[in-house]
């Protein structure tokens, strides 16, 4: 090592620590999905460009809710970013628990965000969280399969045409199910899905009144429509599948049809773990003619609590991780399939994303879903597989439950349904509507 | 003969662990009990206020309540009676001569070490999958439909993953008693002529029934708050809610921490009304 | 005296005891077994026993991704510390109560077991509440106390009942030679009590490290065990068999091997109670 390089390290040392007094750790909850485990390894680049170093701390969501909520709501102060959904934002908005994301630089164009996910992560027009990828739902099938059926999947598919595609698609003998659904309990899983369903079939979760609405008959016709379709159809065991569990087995040629996110979507396609990769084809979620499609909206977003004593960096942060730059290092190093999806409208204009066989009907269905919005009938809440109040997922996860032991053959449509109008009422009660 | 001064040395002995579990236990009482007679929400502004006796009313009038109890005695019952049939019978089996007797012990023992979260997940995944489980393999190998083990038979499929994991406890306690048992006793009798049968009956069995006591107080305690392998496996569907699961889902799931607490307080009557129970059975053991 | 025993019982027993041994053991070499696999092995079907392509991927992707030296050393200190604080605070109350009995001393142990029996979530808020307000949030010191008090009643439960083991007369006879109540502890008690102790040391080093629902609520960054390090693996998106087997495995390693190597000492602890 010579002098002039020993100098030249040694004026850097000096510039880093001199960037170094402003510099802070910050602690980030996030959830365990592969787009946060990816945005964990460049941390090194937030890093280098900004001085601010990193505490990660990485869990399964379940558990991350449960941390989080209790750490807001007690001012517990132990992280500077948490990762929170679609769901959590409007009412921690609301409850003045976050911090807005107003005052955000020039070039992080606030604009560019899809007008879906800033309505979803807003609350009376203030931005809350920066959605890091955004979802919808929509059709993945089988291309081959679905040929040898002598079918051809539209676009836009109705919910009989499903059916009877899952119906010529099943190979019972070759453990070829036509259609693999979430029917796991849980409101972020079998809840979600069921209730994208039965919106599509015109059915809401509360009138206008706030009265629960699992009497009517949408619901019914919902509910016996797709534990119908799952029992010709459908994989053993699907009251316990999740997103994972349905995600494996499509991966292994088990589903000629799964309707779920679209950020799955990269998964199906993907060589390296996925035997079907080069034979999948995408679909907008199906509808039954009145108007509202089968299509969720969910993102994963990044929000400061409020009381942090670190808010600049966090914002930072947050400008970083939610930029175009950041797509584009992600696009550079492992290829534009891999760049988190749903949250900005210049990845969608770009032609190189456009190449990627799934990103147009991603947006499509993004498009199709509209929170403000939700179902046929007027309703008096916002969100489309949730309603954002507090309440909400302590009632779907036990409504899902219900329905989960329909899935399993244990009790019928009908006393699943009763069970949920008693116990939706009974909670709703309790909160005081 | 314990002198005066030895009873007071006893009682200096005996107070760092009284008074520090008073105040473990006091300090949660009381803010348990203050929470439930509170309309407590986290997610609308925190504390707003007394309600006396609603969320105790709400919580034993919900119709989940009675059977998340049924499920708690079944889960707990079941789970009983398999460690300790079995971990008798294993403890038993470990303590005769044969190859390799250490390894062995530390096979049977090594489920106590796994994290509960991590037995939940590897059982529901790589076990009890009805597409993609080994059981559901076995079952294909020789012809039979594969069970759908979770869902249509969750509490079955639940006792059976908790025990795997409480058998070694048992097993270990049991083992221990069984080798400080006098073989000399065991050998008379043998010369005697009694057969194996009422060897065990008679000299084996009672010389463990201290064991066997602090084998179900102790796991009863654990049993009665077992979380992660229900909240892993089913989530609470099927018929698995038992009356922890529903305070979890008051707690945290709904976010209502004055109902959840009141269910606390059930929860500690049910566990006092169960140690009461257990007690009469088996208490006077303890003495021995 | 042992009893004879013919070659041929011997036989019988080990291949019984085997079979059943490696039963119960199957669901953990499986675990281990596919950590090794790759995704796509990892559900094959049929499944692959031992001839797959033996791969150390996912403990490399685990490693990069998660400071597991720092988790690990989280839990060492946690359980350790936790559990030897415990024993100190528990020999005392054990040995008063197991020699001095009172009749109150069946109502307390009692009691110290019912302290248990507060469901955990329960008072999830109150507690998260008061850490606050002591500043012990995500602090390895707080996390300590709250496992040891957890794990003090049944410390003191098995200490209780291997002291019950000793025979009155040993002591008695040291008193009756004027040792006094700390030589009598010390000198005599304890050596004969070591078995014991440590099998109780042992028990509960492995409660503290499995404990989950503490460990995971109480901690962000900073304190953090080998749970919250399982969390961050457990079911994300996406597949994860072989992933999540590589970090079971290494979140179980460390405590299966102290067990191993404390098996002796278990064993004799086991057997100490035959001088009776």
């Amino acid at each position: 090592m010579n002098t002039l390089t020993r100098a030249l390290l040694g004026v850097s040392a000096l510039a880093l620590t001199m960037t170094g007094a402003t510099a802070e750790t910050i602690t980030i909850a996030t959830v365990n999905n592969g787009d946060m485990i990816r945005m964990q390894g460049y941390t090194d680049d937030f890093t280098a460009k900004t001085g601010h170093e990193v505490e990660w701390v990485t869990l399964e969501e379940n558990v991350l809710r449960q941390r989080v909520t209790t750490d807001i709501s007690t001012k517990g102060g132990q992280f500077d970013i948490m990762t929170i959904g679609m769901y959590e934002t409007p009412i921690w908005g609301s409850n003045g628990w976050l911090v807005p994301l107003n005052g955000l630089s020039e070039e992080y164009d606030v604009d560019d965000i899809l007008p879906a996910m800033r309505g979803g992560l807003s609350h009376e027009g203030t931005l809350f969280a920066a959605p890091f990828y955004g979802e919808s739902s929509m059709v993945m099938y089988r291309t081959d399969l679905m040929e040898k059926a002598g079918m051809e999947m539209p676009d836009a598919p109705t919910w009989d045409f499903i059916r009877e595609a899952a119906a010529a698609m099943t190979d019972r003998d070759n453990e070829i199910n036509g259609i693999c659904l979430r029917g796991k309990a849980g409101w972020g899983e079998g809840g979600a899905f069921i209730t994208v369903t039965a919106n599509s079939f015109g059915a809401r979760w509360f009138d206008e009144d706030w009265n629960a609405q699992f009497d009517q008959p949408e619901w019914k016709n919902a509910l016996e429509f797709f534990a119908g379709m799952m029992s010709e159809s459908g994989p053993p065991g699907y009251a316990t599948n999740g997103f994972n569990e349905n995600l494996s087995l499509f991966q292994q040629g088990k589903c000629g049809m799964w309707i779920d996110a679209t950020v799955a979507a990269s998964f199906v396609t993907n060589p390296d773990d996925s035997t079907v990769a080069d034979k999948v084809g995408f679909a907008l979620a199906p509808d039954t003619g009145l108007g509202k499609r089968a299509n969720w909206l969910w993102a994963w977003a990044l929000a400061i609590p409020a009381g942090t004593q670190k808010e600049a960096a966090a914002k930072q942060f947050i400008e970083w991780a939610t930029s175009k730059d950041y797509i584009e290092l992600v696009a550079a190093k492992e290829g534009w399939a891999n760049v988190p999806p749903g949250a900005r409208t210049s990845l969608y204009e770009n032609p190189e994303y456009q190449a990627v066989p799934f990103a147009q009907k991603t947006l499509d269905s993004i498009n199709a879903a509209d929170p403000t919005n939700p179902t046929v009938k007027p309703v008096p809440y916002v969100g489309i597989q949730f309603v954002a109040i507090p309440e909400f997922a302590g009632i779907a996860t036990e409504v899902s439950q219900e329905f989960s032991a329909v899935y399993a053959g244990q009790q019928t449509v009908d006393e699943a349904l009763a069970k949920a109008q008693a116990l939706t009422t009974e909670a709703m009660e309790a909160a005081g509507y | 003969m314990a002198t005066q001064h030895s009873r007071s040395a006893a009682r200096l002995m005996l107070a760092p662990a009284v008074i520090l579990l008073l105040g473990w236990m006091l300090v949660p009482l009381t803010m348990t009990l203050y929470f439930s007679f509170k309309k407590y929400l986290p997610l609308r502004g925190g504390d707003l206020g007394w309600v006396g006796f609603d969320n105790y009313i709400r919580f034993v009038t919900s119709s989940a309540f009675w059977p998340s109890v049924m499920t708690t005695l079944l889960i707990v019952g079941g789970v009983l009676v398999i460690t300790v049939v079995l971990g008798v019978l294993l403890a038993i089996l470990l303590d005769q001569p044969m190859w390799g007797q250490g390894v062995v012990r530390i096979l049977v023992i090594a489920p106590f070490f796994v994290m509960p979260t991590v037995s939940a997940l590897v059982w529901k995944n790589m076990f009890m999958d009805p597409v993609n489980g080994i059981l559901a393999h076995l079952w294909k190998a020789f012809g039979a439909t594969p069970i759908e083990w979770l869902s249509q038979a969750s509490v079955p499929s639940l006792i059976m993953i908790v025990s795997w994991q409480w058998l070694p406890f048992a097993t270990l306690i049991l083992l221990t008693a069984i080798q400080s048992l006098d073989s000399s006793q065991l050998e008379a009798a043998e010369i005697d002529g009694a057969p194996p049968v009422k060897r065990f009956w008679y000299i084996t069995l009672p010389h463990l029934s201290r064991a066997i006591t602090i084998v179900i107080l102790i796991q009863s305690i654990f049993l009665l708050a077992v979380f992660a392998e229900i909240f892993v496996t089913t989530g609470g569907a099927f018929g698995t809610r038992t009356l922890t699961y529903l305070i979890f889902q008051r707690v945290l799931e709904s976010q209502n921490v004055g109902l959840g607490s009141a269910g606390g307080v059930y929860a500690i009557i049910l566990a006092n009304i169960i140690a009461i129970f257990l007690m009469r059975i088996v208490g006077k053991n303890l003495d021995a | 005296m042992a009893r004879a025993v013919t070659t041929q019982r011997k036989t019988i027993n080990t291949a019984i005891a085997w079979a059943i041994g490696l039963l119960i053991f199957f669901p953990i070499l499986w675990t281990v077994l596919t950590s090794f696999k790759t995704e796509a092995q990892a559900i094959s079907d049929p499944p692959v026993f031992l001839f797959f392509d033996w791969t150390l991927e996912n403990y490399s992707i685990v490693q990069e991704r998660s400071n597991y030296m720092r988790y690990l050393w989280n839990s060492v200190i946690i359980a350790g510390v936790s559990t030897i604080i415990g024993i100190i605070i528990a020999v005392p109350a054990a040995w008063s109560m197991a020699f001095v009995p009172s009749r109150r001393s069946k109502d307390i142990l009692l009691w110290m077991l019912s302290t248990k029996m507060l469901p955990a979530v329960g008072v999830l808020y109150p507690i998260y509440l008061l850490f606050i307000k002591m500043g012990l949030l995500d602090s390895l010191v707080g996390l300590t106390i709250v496992v040891m008090l957890i794990n003090l009643p049944i410390i003191v439960w098995m200490l209780y009942t291997y002291f019950k083991e000793i025979p009155v007369d040993i002591l008695e006879a040291a008193r009756m030679d004027g040792a006094t109540l700390r030589e009598e502890i010390l000198y005599v008690l304890t050596p004969m009590a070591i078995p014991g102790i440590a099998s109780t040391l042992l028990l509960n080093v492995i409660l503290a490290w499995n404990e989950a629902f503490w460990t995971l609520n109480l901690t962000a960054a900073k304190a953090a065990p080998l749970t919250a390090f399982i969390a961050s693996y457990s079911s994300p998106e996406g597949l994860f068999y072989a992933k999540l087997s590589a970090a079971s495995t290494m979140a179980i390693a460390p405590i299966l091997i102290l067990g191993w190597f404390s098996q002796k000492q278990l064993v004799r602890g086991l057997t100490f109670g035959a001088v009776k």
